[in-house]
């Protein structure tokens, strides 16, 4: 309740900005209030992947030779590549909430496309991941081949070869895949939600609705996105790069 | 000042202008009007399971009698249960019923109920907001509990669901009932309570008026903030163990199954470690409704500030080390189990704390017994024995003998019903003049609150020493049993009995404020002299809550209030 604030505003609200909503004095107030909002909501989300890595924390305690059996059959350029184009990705949409603080419409659009693109090369690439796991029978525990995946994955992964001879595949070998395919699948999800989001920010941006005085939504759904990257970089070492 | 032509309740008119409002008030009374339905229909499942247990042998459900000389084909039929658990027999209706009481019960009602209702109505007012930060959040946050509740009442017609609330694996990964139904319900239901926890943590950190320190808040804000911190971290957990849950039945992840490496106890891990910490999102925003209560109609300044509200967040944050006490049967290390059992006698410091500065705002206080005071100190009462029974539960010798009886039943209910229910009900007769702008009834409230508190001592009461005398929990028929505890035939007896009191003294209860809404004289702005801002906008609030926000002042100062008669209630004296 400042000065300015409490002359801008009446009873009634006519004189807000017409972003400002009506039971905020302020736009900073608003502001503040959705980027605590956010930050709350990336905590939340962070417990939610937390039940995941505590799982996985439990079965790597309890069955160590899988997790170092079962890492060789993923891709590991392709995990690394994909780390790449997320990290590409937050770097883009951190210049777009720049770009909206310094009003640049062009450059805002063009960076909120790019991060879109990015994330669709992600999902591109991670699909052609799930295809060969697929193929192999590398999958969850209830739907896990062994014998057929250890033979065949040598080809398809030539780092097994290292791993020893198929038959010293150790019991249990699915629930690494059950680990692989909930941890990888959730943060999937969360990079079509997130996809999602940005493509309505992209339009609104479009629209040219933000700007210097007001760009909340960008701001947010960065943050947001962050997230999603983040977790992707514990995803890889934790998934891809066992030893 | 009532009856005024622009209140909330007639700003806007139709069916869409409730159905898409923004109102926090009107999205208050939504819940309000979705959970007490909610309450009803776990309050019949209650009923059918008393009513099956009022004698031995089937009393309602008529299961063949395994001890009795059956017939060919009733054996055979038997069988076929033993082979096939989906075909309902009366053993397996009881199993439905005492399972969708309690899901109901937890997921649709308490754990939303007083933040949902009373909090939505009462957290702007007190705060003098215009709204919570998010109103766009806060009526998706209703929608989520319909569409969840929609989800149990499909379970309720596509097989049931018999597994108890808690959903254990392995029967909950075997069983032919609708699990993944209600386990995606409570997953949605999930969400509609973390979206109200972030709401209410940033409405209180970004909304609160010039001049409101935190330490001049009313302590039901503290509650509400403290559940909130609740809601958000410990719900996303419960979130992603049903999720696991449900792809375990689907597709055979595999998580908590032993055949594929899984661990079955890591489940138990997963659903208390959000399910513990529930029980103070249950219990915490009722204990602020009774701070409000005890201290206003006590007309005393509450007793012991600063420590209620720190006490507040001293639950939520040790409610989070203490889930492995539920179980110290189900295999743990005896370093784990002494660990989590010291930590669960720690709970009880703050909650002690929060007793005893009640009685001390009380002590010499003006006390006036109008129904919300009634059943605060019902509350208390009932709070009192839930409470103190818990220790004899967080002892690990006892608890190895006492776990998964009637003790435990009789237990929770003390703190979820006599402390939690009875909590919203105080505060549902505190606000109702204030959201409905209608008194009702003194005497016929005080009435049904003492039908309640009667009913509900005499159902559960006799379920300790059934407890204590070895009677398990969840089992449809005890007549197996009386042979050595002849007693068990009158404690359920009374058990029973009680129910059906319990049941009059709500519904009298029901009957008492829609009575007011028709026939009820018009409320005014205090009529309990209540020194929160809540009670300084007209009964029932206009659609913006306050033309402007009224000055900060110490909640619980009620010496500049003066009563003039029932029509004004309580003005300030300047």
């Amino acid at each position: 309740m400042t000065q300015a604030a409490t002359s801008s505003h009446d009873s009634s609200g006519h004189d807000h900005p017409p972003f400002l909503a009506h039971h905020y004095e302020t736009p900073k107030q608003q502001f503040d209030a959705g980027k605590l909002g956010m930050w709350i909501f990336l905590v939340t989300e962070v417990l939610f992947f937390g039940g995941l890595f505590c799982a996985y924390a439990v079965y790597r305690a309890t069955h160590p030779e899988v997790f170092i059996y079962a890492h060789q059959f993923l891709d590991k350029n392709l995990g690394a590549l994909n780390t790449v184009v997320l990290l590409a990705s937050s770097l883009s949409i951190a210049w777009a909430v720049r770009c909206a603080q310094l009003d640049q419409q062009r450059a805002l659009v063009a960076c909120l496309a790019i991060t879109l693109a990015l994330a669709a090369v992600f999902l591109g690439v991670k699909y052609v991941e799930y295809k060969q796991k697929w193929e192999h029978g590398l999958l969850w525990a209830g739907r896990y081949q062994a014998a057929e995946s250890a033979e065949t994955a040598n080809h398809a992964a030539p780092e097994a070869h290292h791993a020893g001879n198929p038959e010293s595949a150790p019991r249990d070998v699915g629930i690494f895949f059950s680990v692989y395919f909930t941890m990888t699948g959730l943060h999937g999800i969360h990079v079509v939600a997130g996809m999602g989001v940005i493509a309505w920010v992209l339009v609104l941006a479009v629209k040219g609705r933000f700007s210097s005085q007001y760009y909340n939504p960008v701001d947010y759904t960065a943050l947001y996105w962050h997230l999603v990257d983040m977790i992707w970089i514990y995803l890889f070492p934790l998934l891809y790069l066992i030893h | 000042m009532s009856g005024a032509s622009d209140s909330y309740l007639t700003h806007t008119r139709g069916f869409w202008s409730w159905a898409l409002t923004l109102d926090h008030k009107r999205i208050g009374i939504m819940y309000m009007v979705g959970i007490l339905g909610s309450f009803l229909l776990g309050g019949i499942f209650a009923l059918i399971v008393r009513t099956e247990l009022a004698t031995p042998g089937p009393t309602i459900m008529g299961f063949p009698d395994a001890a009795s000389e059956a017939s060919p084909a009733e054996q055979a039929a038997e069988n076929m249960v033993a082979i096939a658990p989906s075909s309902t027999t009366g053993r397996d209706l009881y199993n439905h019923m005492f399972t969708l009481h309690g899901a109901v019960m937890i997921f649709l009602v308490i754990i939303p109920g007083i933040p949902a209702v009373l909090g939505n109505f009462v957290l702007p007012l007190m705060l003098g907001a215009k709204d919570v930060a998010f109103p766009r959040l806060n009526l998706a946050s209703f929608y989520l509990w319909l569409f969840g509740a929609i989800f149990f009442v499909v379970t309720l017609h596509t097989g049931g669901l018999d597994t108890g609330w808690t959903f254990y694996t392995p029967y909950s990964t075997s069983t032919n009932s609708a699990v993944v139904t209600a386990v995606l319900g409570a997953f949605i239901l999930g969400f509609s309570s973390i979206f109200t926890g972030i709401n209410f943590i940033v409405t209180v950190h970004k909304l609160r008026p010039a001049g409101m320190t935190w330490f001049k808040m009313p302590l039901f804000v503290w509650s509400l903030y403290a559940t909130a911190i609740i809601q958000v971290l410990a719900t996303p957990v419960l979130g992603i163990t049903l999720l696991l849950l449900a792809a375990e039945r689907l597709m055979g992840l595999g998580f908590f199954d032993p055949k594929y490496g899984g661990n079955p106890i890591l489940f138990q891990h997963f659903f208390w470690f959000y399910s513990h910490p529930a029980v103070y999102i249950m219990i915490l925003p009722g204990m602020g409704i009774i701070s409000e209560v005890v201290s206003v109609f006590s007309r005393k300044h509450i007793f012991g500030y600063q420590f209620i509200a720190f006490s507040s967040v001293a639950i939520a944050l040790l409610g989070f080390l203490v889930w492995g006490h539920h179980m110290f049967v189900s295999g743990m290390t005896p370093l784990a189990a002494m660990v989590f059992s010291a930590l669960t006698f720690s709970v009880s410091i703050p909650s002690a704390i929060k007793v005893f500065n009640w009685l001390a705002t009380m002590y010499k206080g003006s006390i006036g017994l109008a129904t919300p005071m009634c059943y605060a100190l019902a509350f208390i009462f009932l709070f009192g024995i839930g409470g103190l029974t818990g220790l004899f539960l967080g002892t690990l010798s006892v608890d190895v003998h006492l776990t998964d009886t009637y003790f435990v039943v009789a237990h929770f209910h003390y703190v979820m019903f006599g402390g939690t229910l009875i909590a919203f009900l105080a505060g549902l007769h505190y606000w109702w003049p204030k959201m409905t702008g209608r008194m009702f009834s003194d005497v016929a409230g005080r009435w049904a609150c003492f039908i309640i508190f009667v009913g509900f001592n005499l159902t559960f009461f006799p379920q300790f020493l059934l407890g204590t005398r070895g009677m398990p929990r969840r089992y449809y028929d005890y007549s197996g049993l009386l042979d050595s505890h002849p007693e068990f035939a009158l404690l359920n007896l009374l058990s029973t009995i009680g129910a059906y009191t319990t049941a009059v003294g709500l519904v009298a209860a029901a009957i008492c404020l829609l009575h007011s809404l028709w026939r009820g004289r018009p409320a005014p702005a205090n009529p309990w002299g209540g020194g929160s801002m809540e009670w300084q906008c007209p009964s029932p609030p206009p659609h913006d809550n306050f033309p402007k926000t009224p000055p900060v002042r110490d909640p619980y100062d009620f010496s500049y209030l003066a009563y003039v008669g029932p029509d004004r209630g309580f003005v300030p004296q300047t």
